[in-house]
């Protein structure tokens, strides 16, 4: 197997390639964000362009203070850039009235957060089932939806309890699968395997991975280079500027190039 | 050594020639380190005089066999028995390059630690693509037993180098954050001195804290 192994074509790799000529899910132009004003005026993003295409999940890497959940939270429209453009699926979020973009946040973008954001008061289930309630799917199927997506993450057991009688593993783990559950085109992760262990945190990794071979598109935010690896591009923040950027590149050639080395 | 106790690994299972073990060694190992023919017949020479392997006749197609000896087996059995030799950790290129960046003139050490992390946060997309790839082959639970052991191992030797390199990654942020606090602790401190009594190198560039580090060096015992 591992000789014939990197000659095997990889799916998702192909279809890839494909979609590159498609319109970028996601698009971030000159985006800047100020914080404050006067003294005490934090700059923390300085021009961020960056594009994500459908089938394509990028990473986001930089140390603490760079910028990176800023940059999550305006993609997704929680907060508004100073300025700069924010354009997802064709359209412009900073220009759409408010009732438009809570449609299409609900509709188009699932959203994990640093700290989980669960609704204490609801249970697991209801967690997740709320938006898609909130945009016009019956009670009912929410629910089943939202079970199904609970079982998708091994967390069946779970569909009834609130999130005080979670673990945090556990919470973030539901908060994973309300942002995966129905066809969301867009997913933004802020550090979604800091609760978990090094095992789980890989099969959510896998399931967003998976996702994204699907056709969404994500944006995954981590300090673990081993859970950035399962992205297509790993992009790095410093100070609010993207420095540098990896490529996605051939894993065959890898192989091949090592062994002629020695 | 690893090859010599990889060969009579693969011995254990039965006589083999040597293009048969080198074929199968890299089967184990994904041909992440290959060898040579050539260097499977040294080991073989070698492990023969050493009493470890005999040469056991021919197959069918008039190839040389080998086979494991007791003595060899005994060696296998304890090889696999100790912990590896840590004694001497291997030299790194990168380690060395580090450190000799600390207050080099003209080297940017923040720009060679970027260089770096991109290169290894590349290898690791790369790695990951193929443990990926890997995984889904040992999920399909071949019929074929030697295929599957072949599967399993090669997915290890991945795993092995995704935390290979996620260390060097970690100890390169880490450095990175290292010289960012201890060049923010030179600069304050040079701010607080009055400026007269200061001929102290100031700054908030690294290598003005990289020469503070050199004039004050840390204990030996603490340093390899
Ligand atoms: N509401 C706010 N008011 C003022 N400053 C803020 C606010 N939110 C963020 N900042 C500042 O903006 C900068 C970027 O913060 P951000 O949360 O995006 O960093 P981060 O890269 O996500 O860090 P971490 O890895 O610690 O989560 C920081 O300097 C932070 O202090
Ligand atoms: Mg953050």
């Amino acid at each position: 197997m591992p000789e014939s192994m990197p000659h095997t074509s990889h799916q998702p790799q192909q279809a890839f390639k494909s979609q590159q000529s498609q319109q970028p899910v996601l698009q971030l132009e000159e985006l800047t964000r100020v914080h404050g004003s006067g003294a005490t005026e934090v700059h923390a993003l300085r021009g961020v362009n960056l594009s994500v295409f459908p089938g394509e999940l990028v990473a986001v890497m930089g140390p603490s203070g760079s910028g990176k959940s800023t940059l999550l939270t305006i993609a997704g429209g929680l907060d508004s850039p100073t300025s700069g453009r924010v354009v997802v699926e064709g359209t412009d979020i900073t220009t759409v009235g408010r009732k438009e973009l809570a449609a299409l946040r609900r509709r188009s973008i699932g959203y994990v957060f640093q700290d989980y954001n669960l609704i204490p008061a609801l249970t697991a289930a209801e967690n997740i089932a709320l938006p898609r309630e909130l945009d016009g799917v019956s009670a009912r199927k929410a629910r089943v939806s939202a079970v199904a997506a609970l079982e998708e993450m091994g967390l069946g057991q779970l569909a009834d309890r609130f999130p005080d009688e979670m673990s945090g593993g556990q919470q973030q783990r539901v908060a994973i699968a309300r942002a995966l559950v129905g066809d969301r085109r867009l997913v933004l992760a802020d550090e979604p395997t800091g609760a978990l262990d090094s095992e789980t945190g890989e099969s959510v990794l896998a399931l967003l991975r998976a996702r994204c071979d699907a056709g969404a598109a994500g944006i995954l935010v981590t300090h673990e280079p081993r859970f950035a690896a399962w992205a297509d591009r790993v992009v790095f923040l410093r100070d609010g500027s993207v420095v540098d950027e990896t490529l996605r590149s051939q894993a065959d050639s890898l192989l091949s190039g090592q062994a002629a080395a020695q | 050594m690893s090859i010599r106790h990889g060969l009579l690994a693969l011995l254990e299972h039965g006589p083999r020639y040597g293009s048969q073990l080198r074929t199968e060694f890299e089967s184990r190992t994904g041909a992440t380190w290959p060898l040579n023919v050539g260097q499977v017949y040294t080991t073989l020479a070698r492990l023969e005089r050493d009493g470890m392997v005999v040469q056991d006749g021919e197959d069918g197609a008039g190839h040389a066999l080998y086979a494991i000896t007791d003595a060899g087996r005994g060696e296998l059995k304890s090889w696999f028995q100790r912990p590896v030799d840590r004694a001497s950790p291997p030299r790194d290129e990168l380690a060395i390059k580090l450190a000799m960046a600390v207050g080099a003139p003209g080297v940017d050490i923040r720009a060679v630690i970027q260089a770096q992390r991109h290169a290894t946060l590349q290898a690791m997309q790369d790695y990951t693509r193929l443990k990926a790839r890997a995984l889904a082959a040992v999920e399909v639970e071949s019929e074929d037993g030697e295929q599957a052991r072949d599967d399993i191992a090669w997915l290890l030797v991945l795993e092995q180098l995704i935390f290979q390199t996620e260390a060097e990654a970690r100890w390169l942020d880490h450095s990175e954050s290292r010289l960012t606090r201890l060049s923010a602790t030179a600069a304050r401190r040079a701010e607080n001195a009055p400026a007269a009594a200061s001929p102290a190198p100031a700054g908030h560039d690294v290598t003005a804290v990289a020469d503070t580090a050199r004039t004050a060096p840390m204990p030996r015992s603490t340093r390899r």
